[in-house]
């Protein structure tokens, strides 16, 4: 089925013209808002407990995964009419593997203290739902190009939502972003103390659970009525 | 396009795609090898320096090194030992060996103002393993500054322990009380600890891997007290002569009058 569009020098034609066209930037913009691998997919929970604690991990995670999301996409686009359907998932999951076996090398040696600080966390890309989700659910059937599109954007939506958690957890949790200290020390002689249930991946669940609530509260369309 | 649902199809398919991705994978891994290495090695130069300054370009880092670190390697009575290389030990396994066979590194900084020895040390934090170095003045007793690094402690808990909050703590502290290793790092924050030279406020929530700091500092001042000891008595005349010679050691109240 893809292989008649793909041949067909009409669409080829409209691709060539408009790399941003309306439709493509949508790729973007909905991973952001109404289509987000992690409020609406449920995708790619396990590591938003875990990275958030902190913003400036939750930054350098969302940058590995959309970078992985982006180019495992691109790769297994332009190989998807090749892939044998009994073993694909398992071709995805090479390809994904590789990218975060490569991403790591190069950390390693270009920025070795960042890489230090993340080891654990590189390699949990491969883990990550998203990556494999987007895969299945749209490099599988798109061309190269939207699919580098739509796997940037749901690295971004992955990232805003990392973002919004490590924010809320670190300055709650510890009084400070991204190291410095934000709550002064005048509050703290004051008898106010950090919230330490926010420290833990616990606290991560109900904020995440209330990011839902609010989006879905001013957008009834993504209420779920089955 | 032949039949992709074959299986001769499927088992090429399969066995190209490893080979392609081994190679691939094989060639960035070998390719990066070196410049890894070096990365490494800046970074333990890094860390050796960051225990008495606060170093961060890189070329600054070797020449630093390179011109103000005499490497040591000891054994557990403190004699010196020869033909090893202290940045080439991995304190890891030493402290695996029985007492008689382990050498221990220690790097001597020359600054103008005096030796600091950097002791390395390595334990165990809650997760995984906790290193760094503790670098004491020419008392052997009063901590110059210390930096903490760890594998894989809890980001915002255990992790904390490599903050400059955390680390600059250390500076000023004793170690010991005569023979009596005293230096502790206490569970969670105390109004106190300012006043004390034996207490560092420790890290709420992270008090295990306060702990294992505190483990190994002690496990460090235990291994290397017998070279201290010798160091102080002026018996340990093994160290290469440093750009200038220091005669004796000074008071503990010369000692305070030295600036950073």
């Amino acid at each position: 089925m893809s292989q008649a569009t793909e041949t067909s020098p009409v669409i080829q034609e409209q691709n060539k013209e408009a790399w941003f066209s309306p439709k493509n930037r949508k790729l973007i913009s909905d991973p952001l808002t109404d289509n987000n691998p992690i409020t609406i997919q449920i995708l790619g929970l396990c590591s938003a407990l875990a990275v958030t604690t902190q913003v400036k991990p939750a930054i350098i995670m969302a940058i590995g995964v959309t970078i992985v999301t982006a180019f495992s996409n691109l790769i297994i686009a332009i190989i998807r009419n090749t892939i044998p359907t009994r073993i694909r998932m398992i071709v995805q999951l090479v390809i994904v593997a590789a990218l975060v076996a490569l991403v790591d090398q190069v950390l390693r040696a270009v920025v070795y203290d960042v890489s230090k600080q993340l080891s654990v966390f590189v390699g949990l890309i491969i883990t990550n739902c998203i990556v494999m989700g987007r895969l299945e659910a749209f490099a599988m059937g798109n061309k190269p190009w939207p699919s580098f599109l739509d796997g940037i954007g749901n690295g971004l939506g992955y990232g805003a939502i990392l973002v919004i958690l490590a924010v809320l957890r670190e300055l709650f949790g510890s009084g400070t972003l991204i190291g410095y200290q934000i709550v002064p020390q005048a509050v703290y002689d004051m008898g106010y103390v950090n919230n330490g249930v926010m420290v833990t991946p616990a606290s991560a669940m109900f904020l995440i659970a209330i990011i839902i609530w609010i989006q879905r509260s001013r957008n009834p369309k993504l209420v779920d009525i089955s | 396009m032949p039949n992709t649902n074959s299986n001769s199809y499927t088992f090429a398919y399969a066995g190209v795609l490893t080979l392609i991705v081994a190679i691939a994978l094989a060639a960035a891994a070998t390719g990066l090898k070196p410049i890894q290495q070096q990365a490494i090695d800046l970074d333990k130069k890094r860390s050796i320096l960051n225990a008495v300054t606060s170093l961060t370009d890189k070329q600054q880092i070797l020449k630093d090194y390179a011109e103000k670190v005499t490497e040591v390697v000891i054994d557990q009575q403190g004699n010196a030992v020869e033909g090893v290389k202290a940045f080439d030990l991995v304190l890891k396994k030493e402290y695996k060996k029985s007492d008689a066979e382990r050498r221990l590194p220690l790097y001597i900084y020359n600054a103008p103002e005096g030796k600091k020895y950097i002791v390395p040390m390595h334990g165990a934090g809650l997760w995984d393993e906790i290193w760094g170095y503790i670098a004491l003045d020419q008392d052997l007793n009063t901590i110059k500054g210390a930096s903490f690094d760890h594998k894989g402690e809890t980001p915002g808990l255990g992790a904390e322990i490599t903050t400059p909050k955390f680390q600059g703590q250390f500076e000023g502290k004793k170690l010991a009380e005569g023979d009596q290793f005293k230096l502790t790092v206490l569970k969670g924050i105390h109004a106190d600890t300012k006043s004390n030279v034996y207490a560092v406020d420790g890290i709420s929530g992270a008090t295990i891997t306060g702990n294992g700091v505190n483990a190994m500092i002690e496990k460090s001042f235990t291994s290397y007290s017998n070279y201290f000891q010798k160091v102080k008595s002026g018996a340990a005349n093994n160290t290469p002569p440093p750009p200038q010679q220091e005669n004796g050691i000074k008071t503990p109240e010369e000692q305070k009058t030295e600036g950073k």
